[in-house]
């Protein structure tokens, strides 16, 4: 089962990616945020991350930036949820070294289309 | 949680409904923690951290709304995060005005989820508070617009029983010009179904109106709408209903989401392998507990249990029918041989032990820390002292105090009462303190504290106090027998006096009617007791004393001619021997006891219960000072039981209402006894 690291300060939002992946099959791992996730990617490799910006403690693009400096992480892919007008945010997250966004808000289909696009 | 392992959400009609209840309780809680940022921020110089985190709780909720399809929320929310962006990059600075704005816009996020939660018919309006968001954003002075944000409201009041109660709220209006206009539409007269109606034109939200109208006339009574056609409500919705649409399919001008990289090289280059190595171990490791069989909703990663009330109750009641069954069983035990029964005596030892555990642990279940209710007041008081022109600090002591839920429901409306009276009659204006020789800003302190059985609330500020001839004069004026040597204590009690309303004599902010008595009778319905003490120039202290529980209590038992009483405990004061002679008879057929200095009725509780002498002419022996309301009595009783707790039985709803009665209780021995109202006892004793 291909695992996803899903990132989101908001349990609601967090709760939906997750249900969303889960009921498609991927084996989940939650973080209510940047440090979090990068705790939990230190322990366990994952196939996909998937991570919101806004957040406490650590943001999504500082998130990006640490991972890359792991080892198991240096190709993972790993997707940013951005605002509409992120485009200041898109060009941050390319230059930390993700590999794509997604525009929040999104719905659970979509959410799906750009993984599978990513993962298989 | 059944249904979400139903196959058809893995398909694309998912079911965003079933993430609606974490939404909402995690955007109340988002909303909570930006209304206490907001109001502990330092205006003139707010860190960064604070900005961000207040930034994230309009993003956030904005994120969550959007995708579960709220659009007024979003709409209103991205206005919000907009603002907030230019204040955390310092392209704005923070004034005043915009804390109140953000205040503002936090009550109608407040009431669009509760309009969406299905609490309330109307969605509140957002137009004018967007717009005035939008200026403030743009870096715009918005007092122009406040004006604008004034709304036209058809209130209703009633049913009442008299027209004029309600001529209290024109009083408001005109003691608080910021509060805008008042119109009765009635010419004072109630309609035939007992309503009063007024046209009102205010800047200030729902919540407020109804604080301060709750002064005169319960929250209750109140009926608020738009006045004229609900067109402001169902405008916002019209706003808002596009962009929900919108939301759901965000592909309108793409497809939402993009890569840096050709994620079809990415899948080549993408090992997985090394990855998916290093991951076997663990996903073996998971495959346990958290498969895909796994139900989503574990993720909710609570440690809480939500329960219906009806549920923990009937617990209370089960354990408290067990507490009496093992209270018989321990006293039949009693005169068992203890060596030839002692396991079994042992046994009931032990089952003693654990039925008091358990009642204590289901007990607790109801418990609620008192920051329930002390919560609500920063904010009142914040809104409070601007209207007023004050400068009030809010100290709070003990919010992490439990009391239980039934009765931290009913204290808040009697707390909300003492502590605006605080703020509006205590606490003097900054001129007037200085004059005074004090510091400019006035301090109400709030604190709860846990005292035996009991709970003791305190509303404590260091404003002007009473006016002991204030008070006397107004005393003098309604009709009260009062006397120029009374004590300061005799002096406070008077204001407690049913329809002595102080308001207008004591206050020199506002003329209300503010009605201490309804205050303590609240409290006095829920066994508790409040007591005021006050010093001229130095300040008021209010002392509210609860029991813990409406369940439980702590009695006395009395004999009077065969049958057993119950005296709660916390109004008995002393008891003693009755000797001969102390017992004088004023007039036909009064007797009172002089105790200490003090004369005070004595009342026969043989007499008030009827209960039948079969014991020939025993004459009671002991007396029992009670004390209820700050009045005593004495009652006269055969004898003394012992005390115990006891498990509370509503009388009135096992058997009907009975007058000097407050409950009734099971006995250890299986008898029925009845719990005595002190308080209508010595009422009934004093009239």
């Amino acid at each position: 089962m291909q695992s996803i690291l899903a990132v989101d300060d908001s349990a609601s939002m967090r709760q939906m990616v997750s249900f969303t992946l889960k009921g498609a099959g991927y084996h989940v791992i939650e973080a209510a945020d940047g440090q979090e996730a990068y705790e939990k990617a230190m322990t366990q490799s994952v196939d996909l991350v998937l991570t919101d910006q806004n957040m406490p403690r650590m943001d999504g693009v500082t998130l990006v930036k640490n991972l890359r400096g792991l080892p198991n992480y240096a190709s993972t892919p790993i997707l940013i949820l951005t605002t509409e007008s992120g485009d200041e945010m898109k060009t941050k997250g390319r230059a930390a070294g993700a590999t794509g966004w997604l525009v929040k808000p999104f719905d659970p289909s979509k959410l799906l289309e750009v993984i599978r696009k990513v993962i298989r | 949680m059944g249904e979400i392992s139903n196959p058809g959400l893995q398909q694309d009609g998912f079911d965003l409904t079933q993430f609606y209840t974490v939404f909402f309780e995690e955007a109340r809680e988002n909303l909570a923690n930006m209304e206490s940022m907001l109001l502990d921020i330092d205006i003139v110089h707010p860190t960064d951290e604070e900005l961000n985190a207040i930034f994230r709780v309009a993003h956030s909720i904005k994120g969550g709304a959007a995708t579960f399809g709220f659009g007024d929320v979003s709409l209103l929310t991205h206005e919000l995060e907009t603002l907030l962006d230019r204040l955390r990059r310092h392209e704005l600075s923070l004034k005043r005005a915009m804390v109140d704005l953000l205040l503002e816009a936090g009550d109608v996020v407040k009431a669009q989820l509760a309009h969406h939660q299905g609490s309330s018919d109307q969605s509140p309006p957002s137009d004018t508070l967007i717009k005035r968001i939008r200026a403030m954003a743009a870096g715009e002075a918005v007092e122009v617009d406040v004006a604008d944000g004034a709304r036209c409201l058809d209130i209703r009041i009633g049913p009442l029983t008299s027209g004029a109660v309600a001529d209290g709220l024109v009083e408001l209006f005109r003691d608080i010009p910021s509060l805008g206009t008042i119109e009765a539409l009635d010419q004072g007269q109630l309609s035939a179904d007992g309503l009063r109606r007024f046209k009102v034109t205010t800047p200030s939200p729902d919540s407020e109106l109804l604080e301060l109208f709750s002064f005169h006339v319960s929250r209750e009574q109140v009926r608020i709408a738009p006045f004229g056609a609900p067109a402001g409500a169902t405008g916002a919705q019209a706003v808002a209903k596009p962009r929900a649409t919108s939301a759901q399919q965000p592909t309108a001008d793409g497809e939402g989401y993009g890569f840096f990289v050709d994620p079809k090289t990415l899948v080549v280059q993408s090992p997985g392998k090394g990855a998916a190595a290093a991951g076997e171990g663990d996903s073996e490791r998971r495959s346990d507990g958290r498969g895909r069989g796994e139900k989503p909703a574990a993720a909710l990663e609570s440690t809480t249990l939500r329960v219906a009330v009806e549920r923990v109750d009937q617990l209370i009641n089960l354990v408290g029918e067990l507490v009496i069954t093992q209270a018989m069983l321990t006293q039949r035990a009693k005169d068992l041989d203890p060596v030839q029964f002692s396991s079994l005596l042992g046994g009931i030892t032990d089952l003693e032990r654990s039925s008091r555990h358990l009642q204590e642990t289901v007990m607790s279940i109801r418990m609620i820390p008192m920051s329930f209710v002390f919560n609500r007041f920063p904010r009142m008081i914040r809104d409070l002292a601007s209207k007023l022109g004050k400068q009030i600090e809010l100290k709070m002591v003990g919010e992490a105090t439990e009391l239980d839920k039934g009765l931290i429901e009913k204290i808040i409306d009697p707390l909300t009462h003492l502590v605006r009276n605080s703020a509006d009659h205590g606490i003097e204006t900054p001129a007037k303190r200085l004059a005074a020789g004090k510091l400019p800003h006035g301090t109400i302190t709030l604190s709860a504290a846990h005292q035996g059985g009991s709970i003791l609330i305190e509303v404590r500020d260091d404003g002007q106090g009473l006016r002991r001839e204030r008070i006397l004069n107004k005393a003098r004026e309604r009709g009260l027998p009062v006397r120029d040597d009374m004590t300061d204590p005799e002096v406070w009690a008077l204001i407690w006096e049913p329809g002595f309303s102080t308001a207008d004599q004591i206050s020199d902010v506002s003329g209300r009617g503010v009605g201490m008595d309804v205050v303590r009778r609240n409290i006095t319905a829920l066994n508790g007791t409040v007591e005021l003490d006050a010093a001229e120039g130095y300040g008021t202290r209010v002392m509210v004393r609860l029991p813990l529980t409406l369940a439980i209590m702590d009695g006395m038992s009395i004999g009077v001619g065969g049958e057993t009483y119950i005296l709660p405990l916390a109004s008995v004061v002393e008891s003693f021997q009755v000797t001969a002679g102390m017992v004088q008879t004023v007039g036909a057929t009064g007797r009172v006891v002089k105790v200490r200095e003090e004369f005070m009725p004595v009342i026969s509780l043989d007499e008030v219960f009827r209960v039948p002498r079969q014991d020939g002419d025993r004459a009671p022996e002991i007396m029992m000072i009670v004390e209820a309301e700050g009045r005593r009595a004495a009652v006269l009783v055969d004898e003394l039981l012992g005390q115990h707790q006891v498990v509370v039985k509503n009388l009135e709803t096992n058997y009907r209402r009975v007058s000097d009665i407050s409950g009734a209780t099971i006995l250890g021995d299986g008898r029925v006894a009845l719990i005595v109202d002190t308080a209508s006892l010595v009422k009934r004793a004093r009239h």
